[in-house]
Formats: structure tokens, sequence, C-alpha cells
């Protein structure tokens, strides 16, 4: 599962914040993480929690937005909302959504002591 | 970055404005709190401020990934991301493309980067084919990285005959540079054989030109639609095994659907590395991608939106 690389990689931009501007622990870590980013939250959730101890993210209350993932269909030229790829349009029913949005996986702040 | 030629320039190290949440006021002593990096003041919370990151988490992957596209592109490289499920026939594929171009087109150099949790089997078999392997051994993981290939690509020697041909700057002297937007032939191909796996290779960049997703006739026609996130991500994808079809009950019309479904704009290649059926096909991409605005047909992205405008035109001009 890729989930923990994504995890470390996670924890890697938190420490280096952290010598930016001194803080000693995360009190609350908020990532998004759309629902088109192929991330299961689940996973990343449990990868967080396992690397946690004895870090700077030890403790951290871990909130995490899923925005939905927006697409523009190529038959009805609607922008619709979506939570899957290969889907059929919720608008018309046609095949052939391109993904636009709802894909990024970020760590978007932190609230720190 | 390239000591020889230079041309790939480090990654930027951002820089977010230091300092605490309290400002004191020297002249009056008033406090400021909130003067910090993320402007916001919390009342109640004055041990514990708030710190704005918006960063990426794949940012770092991604920039050393586009450091490998300049490179690779600057040095006249045509990179491939070979993406699939174990035993798809990746291996097979390519040294039966090594050998095909190693007699028709020998001028074009080539090497590989293997990429799997142990052993280096696979890249054993593409050095006895006479072309240059690494082996990335991943250990536990289930995906390359754009670092793994960086390194992978500085022990190349694809890397040091370019610096020899003074091409550092995808601007040769023979015109030849693969950095004019894919007009000319690449000089060489570098093919990455990523660990099978159709599931996380999606999300990470390695600085390829394509990613190629590899589905044999063996697997199920409905692999596409159970793994969107990779067929999505990929421009072509090259259905193996084909010599196998007539033992087989698989749609081949239904796996091409399912495919396009995902990602309408999916070129499809069938073919087979044991009979030679379709490896013309392939080798013709290989080699030749032609400049997509120039002579490929249009996306049906692009055709759609291209009838909507005239249909708006059309309205307008009736309007007025």
């Amino acid at each position: 599962m890729h989930e923990l690389s994504l995890a470390e990689a996670i924890l890697k931009l938190v420490e280096d914040a952290s010598l930016r501007e001194p803080f000693t622990r995360v009190l609350q870590l908020h990532l998004e993480v759309g629902k088109l980013a192929a991330v299961e939250v689940q996973a990343l959730r449990f990868a967080l929690e396992s690397l946690a101890p004895d870090t700077v993210l030890a403790g951290a209350e871990l909130v995490i937005d899923e925005p939905a993932g927006s697409a523009w269909c190529l038959h009805c030229s609607q922008t619709v909302e979506i939570v899957a790829r290969g889907e059929p349009c919720p608008s018309c029913g046609a095949w052939g959504l391109t993904p636009q949005g709802g894909d990024a996986l970020c760590v978007v702040d932190l609230q720190v002591a | 970055m390239c000591v020889v030629c230079g041309c790939s320039s480090p990654a930027q190290n951002v820089k977010e404005p230091g300092g605490t949440g309290l400002v004191v006021d020297a002249q009056t002593g008033d406090l400021h709190f909130g003067a910090g990096a993320a402007h916001v003041a919390v009342p109640g919370l004055s041990e514990s401020r708030a710190i704005r990151i918006e960063q990426d988490v794949l940012g770092a992957n991604n920039r050393v990934a586009q450091q490998n596209r300049a490179h690779f592109r600057s040095h006249g490289v045509r990179a491939l991301n070979l993406v699939s499920s174990p035993g798809s026939g990746k291996t097979t594929l390519l040294c039966a493309t090594i050998r095909a171009l190693q007699q028709g087109h020998p001028g074009v150099e080539l090497a590989v980067i293997e990429g799997d949790q142990q052993t280096s089997n696979d890249a054993d078999r593409i050095r006895a084919t006479g072309t240059p392997a690494i082996q990335i051994n991943t250990g536990k993981g289930c995906h390359l990285d754009a670092p793994m290939v960086a390194q992978a690509f500085a022990r190349l020697a694809l890397h040091s005959h370019a610096h020899a041909h003074g091409n550092g700057h995808g601007h040769g002297d023979d015109g030849r540079g693969y950095g004019h937007g894919r007009h000319q032939a690449p000089q060489s191909l570098l093919f990455i054989e990523n660990v099978g796996n159709l599931v996380c290779p999606a999300l990470w960049d390695l600085g390829e030109d394509a990613k190629v997703v590899i589905l044999s006739v063996t697997e199920g026609e409905d692999k596409p639609v159970k793994y969107p996130d990779m067929f999505a991500a990929a421009e072509v994808m090259v259905l193996t095994k084909i010599d196998l079809l007539p033992h087989l009950e698989f749609d081949v019309q239904r796996c091409m659907d399912y495919a396009r479904r995902v990602n309408p704009d999916i070129r499809i290649l069938q073919l087979s590395a044991i009979s030679g059926e379709g490896m013309q096909n392939w080798m013709d991409w290989l080699l030749l991608h032609p400049d997509r605005a120039a002579s490929a047909p249009q996306s049906r992205v692009q055709a759609r939106i291209a009838q909507l405008e005239a249909e708006l035109q059309h309205l307008k001009a009736r309007q007025d």
C-alpha cells in the first residue's frame, strides 16, 4: 500500500516546517485528500498514527477534508460532481467524463505548540 | 544537478516567512497576536498557533520528476514508464522490442531501468540482449519514485554518451534535440519497467514522457474499470499475448470499450511479443510519435469543444 509512503512524505513536510518556524509538537494536522486522489483515507490515517509516536506528530489530531471531484461531460457539456473515476455521467448517463478536480493531496495547515 | 552540462536546476526550497505568533511593538509595548506566517489569531489557544502549509504531499517527488523530465529531454532521451500487474509480459515485451530495435534501428540507443521488490532477474534478462539495465530493488516498496529513477539514470551510459555528443541543452548541432516538442524521433529510448502493481504507481510521476499500461489477454477484459486510476493516467494501453486469443474467451472490443470509459483518449495497441504480430505499430509509436497538434487526430475532448464553439458561433450569428 502506498499510503505509508505518503504518510512518510507528510511527516517530512511537517518536520521541515518545524525547523523553519520552530515548534515542538503538532496539535492538529489538517489535510485535504480529494475523492479522486487515489488514496484510501482510512489507510492513510492508520499509516500516520503508526508513524507518529516519538515524532513531532505524536498525539496530533488528524482532520481530513475529502472534497468531491469534478468532471466535464463530453456529451451533455455539464460540469458534474463525481466520487470515482470510471463512472457514467450522473446528469445524462453517458460515458465520457474528463476529471478536472478533486485529486489534490496536500497538507493544508497545522495547529502547533 | 548534472555537473557536466548543468542541465537540471536544483530543487528550489520554498521559503516561508518565519516568526512566532506573537510580535511585540518595541515602542508601545503593544502585543500583536496573529502577526506570524498564518495571520490567524485563535483566541483561547494562547500557547498554540496555526501555520499555513498548503503543500502538495507529492510535491517533493514531483519536483524531482520535473528535473528528470528536463534532463531526459535535453539529452534526447524518450523515457517511458511501463506499468501493469505482475505477469503481464512486460519483460518479455521489452526483450522482443529491444531485439527488433537493434535490428531495425541500430542508431537508437537503448537502456532499461527495472523495478522489483527483490532479485535482479529482470535486469539480467535485459542485459542478456546486450542492452544496459539498472535494477532498482524497492525492498518493501510497491512503486518506483522519481528520486530512485534519477539515481539510476545517473549510472547509465545513456547519460554520459549524450554528454559526449554535446547535447547538453536540447539544442544539438544537428538539430536532433528531442526538446523541440517531439518533432523529431528520439535519439535514445529509456524504458522504465515499474514494479508490477496496477494501483500505486499511478500516483508517482517519474519524469517520463508517457505512461504505457500493459494488459495481457489472460487477465480479464474488465481490468480497466477495476483499476481506473492507472488506465486514466496512461497515454497508451498495450494489449499483449494476443497469440493466445484462440484459446480464451476474451472479448477484445469490450476491453477497449472499458478502457475508453475511464480514458476517452487512450491509444490502444494489440500485439504478441512471441509471434511478432502488432510489433511494428508499437515500434512506430515508440520512434515516430508525431507532434499532436500537427498530424495526430484531435482528442475527443478537443473535438467536442470545437463542436460546441461552432454551435455557439452559429447561435450568436442568428441572434444578431
